[in-house]
């Protein structure tokens, strides 16, 4: 057994802490909010890094890292809130390295590993469910392609990506008859809405009519998605799950730097118990969210099986994140409930990712499922 | 990274869960704490402590020297593990894990002898004599004494909730032998045979009805002087020392999984309002949510003894994954009892109480599990103060 990073993990870890600490002040996040929700320039520098390609084969411009290394980048990202995405494209370049075919590989993959290629999965119909049964929007076959109707909601970066991993349905139900599209943004019939969202994070609905799409389009068999979609679920909670053990570490320090130095009754705040007892609380759930998260992680990175950890990391780390911005909140007093104090810009993300990729509930749900207590009835 | 444990110890555990499952017939499982053994349980547990031992197992973490196998911090986690998932009742865990370990550690070669070998073999039973009616997380404020007197300490003073004192052959007691000293300065420890005159046992019975807890009463009680393990007044700190085997709380978090596949197992045979409890939209919450801190708390043990196999000394983890550990065996129970019902109020033993009556048990034992060994307020403490360097004042 063996919990520590390799050198080269560490490495890396220490970089993205540097150069985000030095890139992405709060002071960015705030400017970013009022506009798109998103910041080029700093997506353009950590693409120059390398890091947008780090799931990539090095022949198609990537670097071909680990998934567990993924995670401690997104880790570091979500300290610093950095408003790129991150996530999303490289959920999407795991679905094209899984699933795409060799020329889908070699035209789209290259451009996302440098950063020119934006892409985002486009999952949520109509009841915002991540359950496969939810998947409506419709994709029939005409001439040699398809045509893709309904609406895909709250996508991530929606309006700023280049082109949108969609999940259609082209029959059956549940698990069966879900295909995969790539489509770009500026394909005739899709019109963007980005819709205002706590997080302020560009989230948009994107509506359908009548998309013509060719059979290069086509990421994987038809009617056989739900295999890639399901990956890219489990891909999707366990990233999200590391970017929220990095925004509630970052938080948890930030608290204890707070309750150490606020002084009422002439003594720290920190050092009356009722703060300390908080303070060791919010410890525990980001050491346990880190611990469940880096299982999964790692499991991912080694091709083990996986379910019932991602489920287990998504649990956890949904609640914890929230429990521990709440907390920190009530360590703050009144200065914690401003604006401009910077705990609020992690409170309002820690519960955009919990409902991300599948919040506590649904994933209880699936462990529910995977403890033996049978398929439920509700889904 | 590599979260597995090695094939030899994924050996190790199929060899011993196959032992188990041959050795350990259902009905001499304990309750998920261990706190309310039956007399055959009681007699079983000497036995098999024996057995144990024959296999080598029993102290597998001493040094070979003393009679163990070395073995090493995960593999410990792997045996403690098992144990506790299937409730396997033991009566020498202090002398294994407390006080052998004290004795190499401080020890003369005389005592050495004399207890090391008894211990290993799980033929002699010691309790712990520490806490007082008023030291309880204020340890070092004891009062018990011990005065020299030629070849001889005489103790006066009174211990309590010292387990099954009234079953050992020897009591691990810490005494104070300088009044005048800071507290911390004048604590003595003392093996004290329990047949000495001027000691009295009475045992205390606790909110499940057993008798697992004593008062120890010291009324002029001669020890000898070879009785004093290590050095005079350096008690607390021997008490204290790190001690290099497993000590994450990994066997409680195994029972507490254990409980919740004892409550799967109940869900699913259990039809309540014309369905199984187990399609039930709010059991499969409160269920799914056990497992996934059950999961969290398996973790941060593995974390400690990760830390302790590198070499690491563990200090505010090890209070993070006990007090976590602690409080999720209270949760398991309390929702266990939520998802029984009515029929939750039977008790062990009575024909038709669910789960064997087990989780009624877990619901009452667990009380204890945030209190013995370091409350939960305390393990706090530490967290906060040696773990996020809070100050104390
Ligand atoms: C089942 C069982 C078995 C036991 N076996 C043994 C044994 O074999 N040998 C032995 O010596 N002892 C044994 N004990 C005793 C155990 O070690 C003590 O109960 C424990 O140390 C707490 O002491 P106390 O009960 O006196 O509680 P107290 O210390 O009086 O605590 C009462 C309350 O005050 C809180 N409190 C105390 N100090 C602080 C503080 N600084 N900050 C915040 N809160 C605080 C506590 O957390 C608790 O909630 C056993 C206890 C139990 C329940």
């Amino acid at each position: 057994m063996d919990f520590d990073l390799n050198e080269d993990q560490e490495l890396l870890k220490k970089t993205a802490r540097e150069f985000l600490t030095a890139e992405c002040p709060s002071r960015l996040v705030r400017e970013v909010e009022k506009g798109t929700g998103y910041s080029r320039e700093l997506w353009e520098k950590m693409a120059g890094l390398g890091w947008v390609g780090l799931p990539v084969e090095e022949d198609l411009g990537g670097s071909g890292a680990g998934f567990l290394d993924m995670c401690l980048l997104v880790e570091e990202i979500g300290r610093a809130l950095a408003p790129v995405p991150f996530i999303s494209t490289a959920l999407c370049e795991y679905a094209l390295i899984d699933g795409g075919s060799a020329e889908q590989k070699k035209r789209l993959l290259p451009r996302m590993a440098s950063g020119k290629l934006i892409m985002t999965p486009a999952l949520n119909d109509a009841t915002l469910s991540f359950h496969p049964g939810a998947i409506e929007c419709g994709a029939a076959k005409k001439g040699g392609g398809y045509v893709i109707r309904g609406a895909k909601l709250l996508v991530p970066y929606g309006a700023i990506a280049d082109a949108y991993l969609v999940a259609t349905r082209t029959g059956g139900a549940g698990e069966n008859g879900i295909t995969l599209f790539i489509v770009d943004r500026n394909h005739k019939g899709i019109s963007v809405s980005p819709v205002p969202t706590i997080a302020c994070d560009a989230r948009c609905h994107v509506q359908m009519e009548s998309v013509e799409v060719g059979r290069e389009s086509l990421l994987g068999r038809e009617g056989d998605g739900w295999p890639l979609l399901k990956m890219l679920l489990r891909r999707g909670a366990t990233l999200t799950s590391a970017e929220m053990i990095g925004g509630a570490q970052a938080v948890l320090e930030r608290t204890v730097a707070y309750v150490k130095d606020r002084v009422q009754f002439e003594r720290p705040v920190g050092s009356f118990q009722a703060v300390q007892h908080k303070c060791a609380n919010m410890a525990g759930a980001c050491d346990g969210a880190r611990f469940v998260t880096y299982q999964a992680a790692w499991l991912l990175s080694e091709n083990l099986p996986c379910d019932r950890e991602v489920a287990i990391a998504k649990a956890w780390t949904s609640d914890a994140y929230t429990r521990v911005c709440l907390d920190s909140h009530q360590a703050h007093g009144a200065i914690g409930f401003t604006k401009e104090y910077d705990l609020q810009l992690y409170t309002r993300r820690a519960k955009a990712a919990e409902l991300a990729y599948g919040d506590t509930r649904h994933h209880s749900e699936m462990l529910a499922d995977l403890m033996g207590l049978g398929v439920s009835k509700s889904l | 990274m590599d979260l597995r444990f090695s094939p030899e110890e994924e050996a190790f555990r199929t060899e011993l869960v196959e032992f188990l499952g041959a050795e350990v017939p259902p009905e001499m499982e304990a309750d998920y704490d261990g706190l309310d053994l039956s007399p055959e349980q009681f007699e079983f547990a000497g036995a098999f402590d024996r057995k144990l031992a024959a296999k080598g197992w029993l102290c597998m973490h001493w040094p070979k020297e003393y009679g163990g196998q070395a073995a090493s911090i995960t593999r410990q986690v792997v045996f403690n593990e098992e144990m506790g998932y299937r409730r396997v009742p033991s009566r020498s865990s202090m002398g294994i894990n407390i006080v052998g370990p004290a004795i190499m550690l401080y020890g003369n070669e005389e005592q050495k002898k004399r207890y090391l070998s008894a211990i290993a073999r799980g033929d002699t039973e010691f309790c712990q004599g520490f806490s007082e009616p008023n030291s309880g997380s204020d340890l070092a404020s004891l009062r018990t004494k011990a005065v020299e007197d030629g070849d001889s300490y005489i103790v006066n003073g009174q211990k309590i909730w010292s387990s099954r004192a009234h079953h050992a052959s020897y009591c691990w007691l810490l005494a104070r032998t300088d009044p005048e000293a800071p507290k911390h300065k004048g604590l003595t420890t003392f093996a004290v045979d329990m047949k000495t005159p001027g000691i009295t046992v009475r045992p205390i019975v606790t909110v499940l009805g057993s008798t697992h807890f004593c008062e120890i009463f010291f009324d002029n009680a001669r020890v000898p002087k070879d009785a004093l393990v290590g050095e005079k007044n350096r008690g607390w700190y021997q008490a204290m020392g790190t001690l290099s085997f497993e000590r994450s709380g990994i066997g409680r978090v195994a029972s507490s999984r254990r409980a919740l596949d004892d409550l799967i197992v109940y869900v699913k045979q259990t039809q309540r309002n014309g369905i199984p409890l187990s399609q039930d939209p709010i059991v499969r919450q409160q269920l799914a949510e056990l497992q996934t801190e059950i999961e969290v708390a398996r973790l941060l043990c593995y974390r400690v003894a990760w830390m302790q196999s590198k070499g690491k000394v563990p200090s505010y983890e090890s209070s993070m994954a006990r007090v976590f550990g602690q409080e999720l065996s209270q949760k398991v129970m309390r929702v266990g009892m939520k998802i029984l019902g009515l029929a939750g109020q039977l008790l062990h033993g009575v024909p038709g109480a669910p789960v064997n009556g087990n989780v009624t048990r877990g619901f009452l034992s667990t009380i204890s599990n945030t209190i013995r060994s370091g409350t939960s307020e305390i393990q706090r403490n530490i967290i906060a103060q040696r773990g996020l360097a809070l100050p104390r004042r």
